[in-house]
């Protein structure tokens, strides 16, 4: 029953998976951002997990002795948020530019166009 | 003042970066990011000067004390990587106000975020090398690396646009992977601060999730550093890049990749672990190898010269692994002293190649014909730049390669040093085709050129200069990082 009792980082397994499989499958420059950022979010799940004690409370200080999760990796995975936000926000300037220059944000297409401007 | 260097090594650019964000465009904006940057040198001299005599430098953040706060701890390696960063950032900010007025995709109203964002990725890049905590080095690469997709994307070209995207699906991945690396080194040992992991990694490293951390960071630092097969991301992104922010980014990026593998691998799991347990050279000695001889024999079809050089780069970056994988003193000399001397002979040639394409808007092979008697400062200094990167005695090049040679033949590993040889010839062919085209080609008819701009011209000479003094002169170049590589070595002993 180990297996199951460690479903989280399973989860964080597959939906790193899909997430690359979508980065490198997928031609159309936006769905790649969106695999982009399952790949990232599967990130946040390891770290929260490694973070959670079974049975544990918040961190508070409090006179007594409890048993409490440690914030420190929550704390590290906020600005691996704020860092995956600002990715795809970059990113999606870049795909608008891209649809502005190209008038496509197929990769097929894109690359077809500058082949043509190569010759 | 002299204790909080380590600090104001990164504060001074981050500060300047937004400020030059409320700049109007003109010479005054670029005035306050060259006061920062030569700030930044300022001070990176000053803290090598302290290494050289005190050794270790332990800075910590906040006043917290290591391993629960931030620690900036600088050493030989880094200390002499913070000179590398800072002092080709002040030359090619020197470079940048003449491309950045005419050469960049930018309406003139948003100059000013040009600074903004160089500024932004010299923090990043001096905050990578400055810092001793496992997870700053993350936030910092990737402040260094989003600005340096802004930077790319500025390019006229508009194959920039998707040069740039590139590097940032490929850029994320990498910097995603560093990200679980370092995760799980936190899992196992409850600490992020460099010194402190290196001391508690031995007790667990026999354990799969140590193993898995390493496995990570090997792929993620290599995506970084554009280490062959990885390396998919770079001759785009440096051919279409406007030509200051080739010259910074191919000058210290890759470089500081490097040193983040040379820090993680040596200094935080150690060399008995990451050379004799987890056999790491086994894996970077045929990809440096392969790396050197592709990437040098892609870069003779080239015609875009940019793109030629960049596909060197890749086999640069190809020579200072093969240093590292030799796991000795002399072959990490090799290594660090390459990092600087690539940077010094990169930097004059993508700067040499943006005076070119300042004056005729193109550096393709079959455009530049004749420009070797229109623009000879020009030309003359791409000449100096390609000997040393062909490494012809008395220019820096010779001294890293010369070296690499010796530390293979240490090992009597005498076919690596073949190869080195044999590779630098191949440098010597993509270098004539250049030189050919500039100075034995007619020019077009009816084509006026005229020699770049001093403001252009002063940089890129400061930098062949200094490759030619550091030919001669190698305390610096080799003297320092002989002790940063005894230093690296002897950790984890």
């Amino acid at each position: 029953m180990q297996i199951l009792g460690l479903y989280n980082y399973w989860i964080f397994i597959v939906l790193m998976m899909c997430g690359f499989y979508v980065v490198i499958s997928r031609g159309n420059l936006v769905k790649k951002l969106v695999g982009l950022n399952i790949f990232q979010t599967s990130v946040f799940i390891l770290y929260i997990s490694m973070g959670k004690i079974i049975g544990g409370t918040a961190p508070i200080a409090v006179d007594q002795d409890v048993v409490y999760s440690n914030p420190i990796p929550h704390v590290l995975i906020l600005t691996a948020i704020v860092v995956g936000i600002a990715t795809t926000s970059l990113g999606l300037a870049l795909v608008v530019r891209i649809n502005e220059a190209y008038g496509t944000i197929e990769e097929d297409e894109i690359h077809a166009q500058s082949e043509e401007e190569a010759l | 003042m002299i204790d909080h260097l380590p600090a104001l090594q990164v504060v001074i650019p981050l500060i300047a970066a937004p400020l030059s964000a409320l700049f109007r465009p003109g010479r005054a904006v670029w005035l306050l990011a060259m006061t920062a940057c030569g700030l930044s040198l300022l001070i990176a001299i000053l803290l090598l000067n302290q290494v050289l005599t005190q050794h270790v430098i332990s800075y910590p953040m906040g006043s917290w004390p290591a391993p629960w706060g931030i620690e900036y701890r600088i050493d030989a390696a880094n200390a002499f990587m913070l000179l590398i960063v800072s002092g080709i950032g002040t030359i090619v900010m020197a470079f940048a106000r003449p491309i950045v007025e005419q050469r960049i995709r930018l309406p003139e109203y948003k100059q000013p975020w040009f600074y903004t964002a160089y500024l932004l990725c010299l923090t990043g890049l001096l905050g990578i090398v400055i810092t001793g905590d496992a997870f700053n080095v993350f936030v910092f690469l990737e402040i260094s690396s989003l600005s340096s997709y802004a930077l790319i994307s500025l390019g006229r070209d508009r194959r920039a646009l998707t040069a740039s995207y590139q590097y940032l699906i490929m850029g994320t991945i990498g910097a995603t992977f560093i990200l679980i690396g370092i995760g799980l080194l936190y899992v196992m040992t409850g600490t992020l601060n460099m010194m402190d992991l290196a001391e508690r990694i031995p007790a667990v490293a026999d354990t799969r999730t140590i193993r898995a951390a390493f496995a990570f960071l090997t792929i993620g630092v290599s995506l970084k550093l554009a280490l062959f097969p990885l390396h998919l991301w770079l001759p785009n992104a440096y051919a279409y890049a406007p030509s200051a922010v080739t010259a910074f980014l191919a000058a210290t990026a890759t470089k500081v990749a490097v040193y983040v593998l040379l820090r993680f691998f040596f200094t935080i799991f150690g060399v008995n672990f990451s050379f004799e347990t987890m056999r790491l050279d086994l894996v970077l000695l045929p990809l440096a190898l392969v790396g050197i001889f592709s990437a040098s024999v892609v870069a003779i079809f080239q015609n875009n010269v940019k793109r030629m050089l960049a596909y060197s780069s890749v086999a640069q970056i190809g020579y200072m692994i093969l240093g590292i994988s030799l796991v000795s003193v002399t072959g990490v000399t090799a290594a660090i002293s390459h990092l600087f001397n690539h940077a010094l002979m990169k930097g004059a040639l993508f700067m040499a190649l943006g005076c070119i394409s300042f004056r005729i808007g193109t550096v393709q092979l079959d455009r530049i014909a004749g420009v070797g008697r229109a623009m000879p400062w020009t030309m003359g200094a791409f000449v100096v730049g390609g000997l040393s990167l062909i490494g012809v005695p008395l220019t820096a090049g010779f001294v890293s390669k010369w070296y690499l040679i010796v530390g293979a033949l240490e090992k009597s590993w005498w076919p690596v040093a073949v190869l080195v040889l044999v590779t630098s010839l191949l440098a010597v062919i993509y270098i004539w085709r250049v030189v050919e085209a500039a100075y034995f080609k007619p020019a077009p008819e009816g084509r006026v050129v005229h020699e770049a701009p001093l403001a252009l011209l002063i940089p890129t000479w400061t930098l062949v200069l200094a490759n030619l003094y550091f030919g001669l002169d190698t305390s610096l170049n080799a003297g320092v990082a002989r002790t940063a590589a005894e230093m690296l070595l002897s950790v984890g002993h």
